[in-house]
């Protein structure tokens, strides 16, 4: 294996983007990372990104999205319809290859312009499960009352999971919420879907994310203290929420085991969790000791921008990692009704 | 969350993304959904004994192919194994009044599914709610055959 490293992360994120399009918010963002990875531009061999057409409803809407990067003279490039997470494993991989020794990565989302849950739900199973036009939080709480009544959980459980992570959120300038309340003032407030209240719920917003990577000796001779990718995979459970236990996360278990997280400490762990619930199911699953900071960026909860919400966790580890202030971390993304489909990150710094 | 409200600040116009095409349910799909349209519901037993419902065309644990020789019966009755309220039905729902989404364990399966329950309020509905289904007047083979599931009598 070739190491490959991060050198640098870039994120914007914001409630609501009623002025911006995709181009305007991705522009300033790739400008920082690429700057801040200290490679000229023309430097980086390969492009990767992760969007969705369905939040613009436009197909190959993500080609207009190579105006923020620049395509001239060509460059080498490529797209997932996914969250800017798995943009990065394609990149890892290409790097792997020995094609290329450095790659620009980027994730962006402008959920505003349609109807969120309505977009979800075009994402199930389009015979059984679209048709009756369930939406994300109702899935979401579907999982979350099944792990209470599993008896791992309660929802005060939850409103302590929110509470610390709009507490984190203050610090956090990409935060979209963040909050100072107790856990009794959280249970006090009513329901979404029950037992979810607004608070376990994500705090959706439209923004983009990017991170540049570099080869071993490439990375070294740019950065003093690169992030390495010690280990990174991602694995996928059946579809239809009746066939898996909803109260654990298989999937994430063995992507973890594949990452090698256990292999040594955890001082970070950025865990992609929208849902109050999901990060104790997540933290499970990843092994995360509870000696390890979780979600020190408010996390999902605070600022959850599709397709770049994933990336972010990978860059929020990394940056920690960047200026020395964790040694060793694990990042996660998820994809999917109920955590279907997930991706393990472990970064090192040397 | 609150989403699709309208802004002040930006014009905006609406954007219909359409997927006009037809496509075949497969051979297996092919049988639930006939089912319903005769008001019966089909599993089908997956390669560690489980029955499915709906029936799976391949495996969902060792991704083999699941003959129509695997296709069973089940139903029509079963039990809510989760649930949640939805307070405020948007016009896409199954129903137009405050209604739980549920998965719902049919009487001989061993996997639930998602519909809805018109429990009448939040406080009537709960895990292991035995619960039947209230068909529509003319089935199409659809899963909106089913209006919802309620109370068993």
């Amino acid at each position: 294996m070739r190491d490959v490293a991060v050198l640098s992360f870039a994120q914007s994120t914001a409630a609501r983007e009623t002025e911006r399009n995709e181009v305007e918010i991705l522009m300033p963002v790739v400008r920082e990372v690429i700057a801040a990875s200290g490679l000229e531009r023309s430097r980086i061999e390969f492009t990767c990104s992760g969007s969705s057409d369905f939040l613009q409803g436009q197909p190959f809407a993500f080609v207009m999205a190579l105006d923020a990067v620049g395509a001239w003279p060509p460059i080498r490039e490529s797209h997932v319809e996914q969250d800017g997470a798995w943009a990065l494993y394609e990149a890892w991989v290409k790097i792997q290859t020995g094609e290329v020794d450095s790659a620009l990565v980027y994730g962006f989302g402008k959920s505003a312009a349609g109807n969120l849950g309505d977009i979800l739900a075009m994402t199930l199973d389009p015979y059984c499960v679209t048709p009756l036009w369930p939406h994300a939080d109702s899935i979401a709480a579907l999982q979350a009352r099944a792990w209470i009544e599993s008896g791992k959980g309660s929802e005060r459980s939850l409103a302590e999971i929110a509470a610390r992570n709009r507490a984190a959120a203050r610090s956090n300038p990409h935060a979209i919420v963040s909050g100072t309340e107790t856990v009794d003032e959280l249970l006090s407030r009513p329901y979404v879907a029950s037992p979810l209240r607004a608070h376990d719920c994500p705090a959706n917003g439209d923004g983009a994310s990017a991170i540049v990577l570099a080869a071993g000796d490439l990375a070294r001779s740019v950065s003093k203290r690169p992030a390495w990718i010690r280990g990174i995979d991602h694995r996928v459970d059946p579809a239809a929420l009746g066939v898996r236990d909803l109260t654990r996360c298989r999937s994430a278990e063995l992507a973890a085991q594949k990452a090698g997280v256990a292999r040594d400490k955890i001082d970070i762990a950025e865990i992609y969790a929208p849902y109050s619930h999901e990060e104790a199911i997540l933290r499970e699953a990843l092994g995360v000791p509870d000696t390890a900071s979780v979600n020190p960026s408010g996390g999902a909860l605070c600022a959850h921008v599709m397709m770049s919400c994933g990336l972010q966790r990978i860059g929020e580890v990394a940056r920690r990692i960047l200026s020395g202030e964790a040694d060793r971390g694990v990042a996660h993304a998820a994809h999917g009704p109920a955590l279907q489909q997930n991706l393990v990150c472990v970064l090192e710094g040397d | 969350m609150a989403e699709n409200e309208e802004t002040e600040q930006s014009l905006h116009a609406t954007h219909v993304l359409e997927y006009p095409f037809r496509r075949s349910l497969g051979p297996i799909l092919e049988k639930f959904f006939t089912g319903l349209a005769e008001r019966r519901f089909i599993g089908s037993r997956a390669d560690d004994g489980r029955v499915l419902v709906p029936p799976a065309e391949f495996d969902p644990v060792t991704a083999a192919r699941l003959g129509e020789d695997r296709l069973i019966e089940v139903g029509p009755a079963g039990i809510v194994t989760t649930w949640t309220w939805v307070g405020k039905p948007t016009a896409k729902h199954p129903l137009d009044r405050p209604f739980a989404w549920a998965l719902i364990l049919l009487d001989g399966a061993d996997a639930p599914f998602l519909h809805a329950v018109d429990a009448g309020g939040e406080s009537a509905m709960r895990t292991g709610l035995r619960v039947q289904p209230r068909w529509v007047e003319v089935p199409q083979g659809s899963i909106r055959d089913v209006c919802w599931f309620e109370k068993e009598d």
